[in-house]
């Protein structure tokens, strides 16, 4: 029986295809995160390991993001941003993106564990379940914060990664995931204002469309000073230093100054002059983002030449 | 009449699987990899010794000696 609905499938699936379902592009940020947490670490690990658990971490990583497709193929499908996904697109059938999430899922963590130890395997772990079913099957649906909460799946990698080299969780890693984690709404945020988006017609409640485009702006704000504490904060501890601290000021200043600039305006001027307060306020995040785990790695390598750090 | 031996199923998914071969062949690499690095950071492969089916005398303590 089967063979013969595969032979007949007009739309069959590429290596591509089932690549695609791993999200790769959300899994270079977890790969860089991650490694930069292992870097960074007081402990040194064997490359051959580091590079398992990184892999490890970015498969977990892309099986969350295979079982997320799997549950939102109804909902991908009535968007035109992700119509256009292998599921919804026909080319992968739902239960093979299942099977490829739930397999991938088993093989990352208990790799994981034989290659380090069982914090980080269980972090991981955490991790793809907090994705897969805290953010996607509950909150996406429920709830405008759903982006604040789901962040924490984006927010773990550092924290594994210090896991893998530590086999613990100190004020530098919690620090790291509060970074990631604060980050996120005013990231996604920044990009709700000036993307045209169809999330109403899927019936995903963004705060851009329960709450108001104001409050929306109110809200990047409100986050963007949260952040700010976390992020300075992270340049006293022992990752810290002088030239993280640098970066740290400079950049919160840029992105504090852009998300006072998006709460101050109003949509008309926003759409006067195309957006592009929100889209310079997104462009930075990124680097911002790039610019605080870079400096941190900055610093662990200064620290091998006896410089950096306090 | 050429007798087809290849399904013309398994040419369409060559690549496929190809790429699951390589996939495997990588896990294994993995796998074999970590067994080295981990005996290797043990410093002693003595302390990887077990009985290995076979019963290895000198790996039982003698009686009254100290640990």
């Amino acid at each position: 029986m089967s063979d013969m609905s595969a032979t007949n499938t007009t739309h069959e699936a590429s290596m591509g295809d089932y690549f695609a379902l791993l999200k790769p592009r959300v899994m270079s940020l977890v790969v860089f995160t991650a490694l930069v947490g292992l870097l960074v670490a007081p402990v040194p690990v064997h490359p051959f390991i580091g590079f398992v658990a990184i892999l490890c971490i970015a498969v977990g990583a892309g099986a969350s993001g295979a079982l997320n497709m799997w549950w939102d193929a109804d909902i991908d499908a009535r968007m035109k941003r992700t119509a256009g996904r292998p599921i919804p697109s026909g080319r992968v059938q739902p239960g093979d993106a299942l099977a490829i999430g739930v397999a991938l899922s088993g093989f990352s963590i208990v790799l994981l564990w034989l290659a380090t130890n069982f914090l980080a395997a269980f972090l991981l772990a955490f991790t793809i379940l907090f994705y897969a079913v805290v953010y996607s099957m509950w909150l996406k649906r429920a709830t405008p914060q759903n982006i604040v909460i789901g962040g924490a799946a984006g927010a773990f990698p550092p924290m594994i990664g210090w896991a893998v080299a530590t086999g613990g969780v100190s004020i530098e890693s919690v620090l790291m995931f509060a970074l990631i984690f604060m980050w996120t709404p005013p990231h996604f945020w920044a990009l709700a204002l000036f993307v045209k988006s169809d999330y109403g017609n899927a019936g995903i409640p963004m705060l851009t469309e329960t709450h108001g485009r104001k409050a929306t702006r109110r809200h990047i704000l409100a986050y963007t000073l949260l952040l700010v504490p976390v992020a300075i904060g992270l340049g006293f501890t022992s990752i810290g230093g002088p030239f993280y601290l640098a970066v740290a000021i400079a950049m919160n200043a840029w992105f504090l100054k852009g998300a006072y600039d998006i709460w101050r305006r109003d949509d008309a001027a926003s759409d006067a002059d195309k957006h592009r307060t929100e889209i310079k306020v997104f462009k930075v995040s990124l680097y911002y983002l790039f610019a605080h785990f870079g400096a941190l790695l900055v610093e662990a390598a200064l620290r091998l030449y006896g410089l950096g750090g306090w | 009449m050429a007798l087809q031996v290849e399904h013309e199923l398994h040419g369409r998914r060559k690549k496929l699987n190809y790429g699951v071969g390589i996939i495997l062949i990588g896990f294994i690499a993995i796998v074999f990899g970590l067994t080295v690095v981990k005996v290797i950071q043990l410093g002693d492969a003595g302390k990887f010794e077990r009985f290995d089916h076979v019963a290895r005398p000198q790996l039982i303590p003698e009686e009254g000696a100290s640990e």
